[in-house]
């Protein structure tokens, strides 16, 4: 079974088939990253966009190596230096970047919906590296990619998210991807990122409950996701840093309450000592760095899908055997 | 348009029975079968290896390595195509440095699909020597590939199709030509 993605908007519009097309899709770019010769020329000849309008570094860096690695050449916008600074719209900097005519366009931008609003407005397939608090394809696809990898299928896991659940795309969109498999979730965070909002995220009928105690959050869970702490929303009197640390910070001991085979995953930047103790970001349950390597392998498969063939139309019937 | 099948090319005896003349004649080219492996080209291709290999084990008393390969990444034709074509994994359990490789696949065409695949095959290594096998050849070739073992040669018209077909995928085994009518 084959499907066609016009855009990678988010994921909770898709199907729990449709993702695990998508992960299947994966691994065979999975292999590609252990050839001495990682370099392949799928995409010689087509353009891929990278507009940041938003600060990042790895999965800038992450989307241009996949981009490369399949032989697209890439174009490259960061807000930083560019006419956004001047004061242009969002609307006519994506314009002007079309004009230029790529054959994707990935991006991030720090509002909610703006890959949508870019994706109703240009012809062009987009790719969604992070908008707002919204949504962040991708690196729920390269977590599901790694738990599967690990665990042999998603099917009704217990899935601990620690951290600032309220500010996360990455919460949401793991919400969105894992809930479709029958998992259930337990948030754990200081009260001001715990909302009630958040149980309704995800599909119908999922189990998600709020819990402020670490120790209780941790119990039984196969996955332990744990979010990065940003500093700057940190501060005096609500919830000094010390505190944070005392209170959430995933330590060897607290992930004792966990299963003992459970998964620990963080999208990164991670920063040791605050959110996670080094012990457990090094130890044999963390899953980060292959996360990284899973990231390459998941945004490769999604610039191939969107980026090769041609027009909507029906599958070959046996594709493989219709070249020769 | 219909596709309406001519005649038969092949049936399952004649299919076994080459498969065998096939692996002799690779073993007796190759001096033995010491640094030999086999990779099969996907679909029909990988089947065709692993039989071959079986029929090796017969003669030598040796298992041949046999790996897999996908060459829908290495394809030139994918910005023509309209669909989406589905990858599937490769998989080459061994180095293919210095391996003495065999690729199989089951019909020889225009040697699209072997150009691929020899690509394939170097971003993974760089073996002795790579020699081709193919079930049936069938000529109209667009590039300068030829194979060094055939099962059989076909004559055909551009508008004529040969389907193998092999128990492990389709179901059935024999091979067909068949004509696609306007």
């Amino acid at each position: 079974m084959s499907y066609r993605f016009n855009h990678m908007l988010g994921i909770e519009p898709l199907t729990a088939e449709e993702i695990v097309f998508l992960l299947d899709q994966s691994k065979s770019f999975q292999e590609i990253q252990r050839h001495p010769l990682k370099k392949l020329a799928t995409l010689r000849g087509k353009t891929v966009a990278l507009a940041f309008f938003e600060n990042s570094t790895r999965t800038r860096i992450s989307f241009a190596t996949a981009a490369s690695r399949l032989g697209a050449d890439q174009m490259n916008l960061q807000a930083e230096s560019s006419s956004v600074k001047k004061g242009e719209s969002l609307l006519d900097t994506v314009r002007t970047l079309d004009a230029m005519k790529p054959d994707c366009i990935v991006m991030r931008h720090s509002s909610s919906g703006a890959a949508d609003f870019v994706a109703r407005n240009l012809d062009v397939p987009v790719i969604n590296a992070g908008d707002g608090t919204h949504e962040h394809p991708t690196q729920a696809l390269l977590d599901a990619l790694t738990i599967r990898d690990r665990r042999g299928n998603l099917d009704g896991l217990n899935v601990t998210i620690l951290g600032d659940i309220l500010h996360s795309r990455v919460a949401r969109s793991n919400i969105h991807l894992l809930s479709k498999f029958g998992c259930r979730f337990t948030l754990c965070g200081p009260p001001m990122w715990l909302p009630k909002e958040l149980e309704s995220l995800g599909a119908a009928g999922t189990s998600i409950r709020r819990v402020t105690r670490i120790v209780e959050a941790l119990e039984g869970a196969d996955v332990v996701l744990t979010l990065r702490v940003q500093q700057e929303r940190l501060h005096e009197p609500a919830l000094p840093i010390g505190e944070y640390i005392l209170q959430y910070q995933l330590t060897p001991e607290r992930l004792r309450q966990a299963r003992p085979d459970a998964l620990v995953l963080h999208p990164g930047p991670m920063i040791r000592g605050l959110e996670i103790d080094p012990a457990v970001a090094d130890g044999p349950q963390s899953c980060v760095l292959e996360q990284v390597t899973n990231g390459l392998a998941v945004r490769m498969a999604l610039l191939y899908l969107m980026t090769s063939g041609g027009a909507d139309a029906p599958s070959e019937k046996d594709s493989s055997h219709a070249a020769d | 348009m219909r596709i309406v099948e001519k005649s038969q090319l092949m049936t399952a005896t004649e299919i076994d029975r080459t498969v065998q003349r096939l692996a002799h004649e690779i073993v007796e080219k190759s001096g033995g079968t010491a640094n030999l492996a086999l990779i099969g080209v996907r679909r029909r291709g990988v089947p065709l290896a692993n039989r071959i290999a079986h029929a090796m084990r017969g003669i030598d008393g040796v298992d041949v390595p046999v790996g897999t390969l996908d060459i829908t990444l290495y394809r030139d034709d994918l910005s023509k195509v309209a669909a989406q074509p589905i990858l599937q994994s490769s998989e080459i359990p061994f180095p293919v440095d210095d391996k003495d490789l065999v690729l199989v696949d089951d019909v020889l065409y225009t040697g699209r699909t072997i150009r691929a695949a020899m690509n394939g095959l170097f971003d993974l290594g760089r073996p002795q020597r790579v020699r081709l096998c193919v079930l049936i050849d069938r000529g109209h070739r667009e590039l300068p590939i030829e194979a060094s073992f055939v099962g059989r040669s076909v004559q055909t018209s551009d508008s004529e199709i040969i389907e193998v077909r092999l128990n492990e995928v389709d179901g059935e085994e024999r091979v067909i030509l068949v004509e696609r009518v306007p």
